[in-house]
């Protein structure tokens, strides 16, 4: 097994005429936290959202290269999209629970993957418990399972969109600036159950707050205009960044 | 310190107590602000008088002749007596039978156009098309009826043929209120479907048409108050002005028959018949006007109940 989750060769990317994605090679190491990093437009969304392919509902978009999750390339024929979709979930910067209940969002996923039939309430009730609990939620939320997700508070709401993904047993968590709509209290909690997940998930996280990805993430990746600057340690990135242009950003002087 | 002191807002000199007061510019845009509330008011109370005194004045004319036999009875000497109820059920079978076809295919379509269809010059054309053909007058729908179901393909004047013709009116507008339900639901929703592997026909049945059905349903049953009060789509296409049936059988009329419509019968017996009894032709608007509330009413009960249970 390849001690990467993800790994791109010569990723190019376009909507329409524009070229969002150039030549990105990049190598996401299984199992810890990748923070993305850059200035607005400069494509970490668009890189992020190309690792499930669900960029190709976002309208008129072309690939070349290659991109491999877990060994295998996306684009090959006989990729199934529901099938990478379950592997690799994502989390959105705004909360985007279902307007169902707090029990059917965390099992959303498996309904949608089995059969009407398959999936017995004990083990379903089983599921939603562990997997609230490994997103700090079940004490909160045991005894209003049956409660409309979109009625919980944000950070409650974002926590239930990671626990989403948790019963499809995924190898990587997408998450496009999944902090940016929450308060201080909430940041430190969302990013204290990312750091309790590492290890289990391979985690890339797409964040506008530099703070954040020195706390929480082992690699960093600086992106401008469509293009890496620089992948390294995040340590190292901070400390003694190798492109200047990391330098300048990093520093503040745009962004 | 002094130059702080000049440049201050808040200048020492003015006595506290004249702070906030009312200027000549405020006044005035007192003034402006109460005409504006009073003339929204006005037109709001202009919309719903008149309603509120067609209804009364119908109901208050039409009161000697209500009776459930008026409804149940053929029309009879020269539909100068009796009841309505050839055109009673006309009216239903055509309203029924051409939402029974313009419903389904409108919202699919609907559908199909929100939800799969990407934005290219296929679907602009489309969208265009719905948008244009929802502004067609129904004499020309009527028209159209004529040549394509009555005469090419060999309907005859019919229920059928007529129902089909309102069927072709009221589908643009079904699918433009439709596709304005759906497109209601937020984009986050579908994100959330589409990545943990939801095909568009899970997140569609499962999410987009639980959150937009109010919507949808409100579209189509708008297109039944039309297709009940239209004249001129069903009098070249099938209704005629008298054909008498079995009292009370809600099964008199066959797909391929003539019938009589509200619409029709009150248009005739207003203006063709000589000395009807003034209350016949207020009876049966107040009983056209009824059906459609009646649908109305149903369609909110409907409405209610999906939004009530969480899955369907």
């Amino acid at each position: 097994m390849s001690t990467y989750s993800i790994q791109t060769e010569r990723l190019n990317l376009w909507y329409g005429d524009f070229q969002a994605l150039i030549n990105v090679s990049v190598d996401v190491v299984d199992g810890i936290i990748t923070s993305l990093i850059g200035p607005s437009g400069c494509g970490k969304t668009t890189l992020l959202r190309s690792f499930n392919r669900v960029n190709e509902r976002y309208g008129n978009v072309t690939t070349t290269g290659e991109i491999k999750v877990l060994g295998k390339n996306i684009y090959d024929p006989d990729v199934s999209l529901p099938e990478l979709r379950k592997s690799v979930g994502m989390v959105f910067q705004r909360p985007n629970p279902l307007p169902i209940s707090v029990y059917e969002n965390v099992v959303f996923g498996l309904r949608v993957h089995s059969s009407r039939t398959s999936l017995k309430k004990s083990e379903s009730d089983e599921i939603v418990e562990k997997s609230l609990r490994e997103v700090f939620l079940w004490d909160d939320l045991k005894d209003k399972l049956k409660v409309r997700a979109t009625t919980l508070q944000l950070e409650q709401q974002q926590k239930l969109c990671i626990a989403r993904l948790l019963p499809l047993k995924p190898q990587v968590i997408l998450m496009d600036e999944p902090c940016s709509a929450l308060d201080a209290e909430a940041t430190r909690a969302v990013e204290e159950l990312m750091v309790s997940l590492v290890g289990r998930y391979t985690i890339l996280i797409v964040t506008h707050n530099m703070a954040q990805a020195r706390r929480v993430s082992k690699e960093c990746i600086f992106m401008l205009l469509g293009e890496i600057m620089e992948h390294s340690r995040t340590k190292d990135l901070f400390i003694t960044p190798q492109n200047p242009k990391t330098a300048e950003y990093i520093e503040g002087r745009y962004g | 310190m002094s130059t702080s002191a000049t440049t201050s807002p808040n200048p020492v000199t003015l006595d506290p107590q004249t702070r906030f007061r009312e200027t000549a510019l405020v006044r005035r845009k007192k003034f402006t602000e109460k005409l504006a509330r009073l003339t929204f008011l006005t037109m709001t109370l202009l919309m719903i008088f008149p309603l509120l005194l067609i209804v009364s004045y119908l109901i208050y004319k039409a009161a000697p002749i209500l009776s459930i036999n008026f409804i149940l009875d053929n029309p009879v000497r020269g539909m100068r007596a009796g009841g309505i109820w050839p055109a009673f059920l006309g009216t239903l079978y055509l309203v029924g039978i051409s939402l029974l076809v313009s419903a389904p295919i409108g919202v699919l379509a609907a559908v199909y156009l929100n939800e799969y269809a990407r934005e290219n010059w296929f679907t602009r054309i489309i969208n265009l098309a719905v948008v244009n053909l929802a502004g067609v007058p129904s004499i020309v729908h009527a028209l159209f009826g004529l040549g394509a179901f009555v005469l090419f393909a060999g309907m005859g004047r019919s229920i059928l043929a007529a129902s089909l013709t309102l069927a072709i009116m009221t589908l643009p507008v079904i699918i433009a209120s439709t596709k304005e339900a759906l497109g209601a639901v937020p984009t986050a929703f579908r994100e959330a479907c589409w990545n943990v592997g939801a095909t568009r026909w899970q997140t569609i049945r499962r999410i987009v048409l639980p959150n937009s059905i109010s919507g949808i349903l409100t579209g189509i049953i708008l297109q039944v108050s039309r297709a009940a009060g239209e004249t001129a789509p069903i009098m070249f296409t099938g209704a005629v002005f008298f054909k008498a049936i079995e009292k009370g059988d809600i099964f008199a009329y066959g797909l391929f028959d003539q019938s009589m419509a509200l619409s029709m019968h009150l248009f005739t017996i207003s203006t063709q018949v000589p000395n009807v009894p003034e209350a016949l032709p207020y009876g049966t608007a107040v009983v056209l006007l009824g059906t459609v509330l009646l649908v109305n009413a149903l369609a909110i009960v409907l409405r209610v109940y999906l939004r009530s249970r969480k899955k369907w």
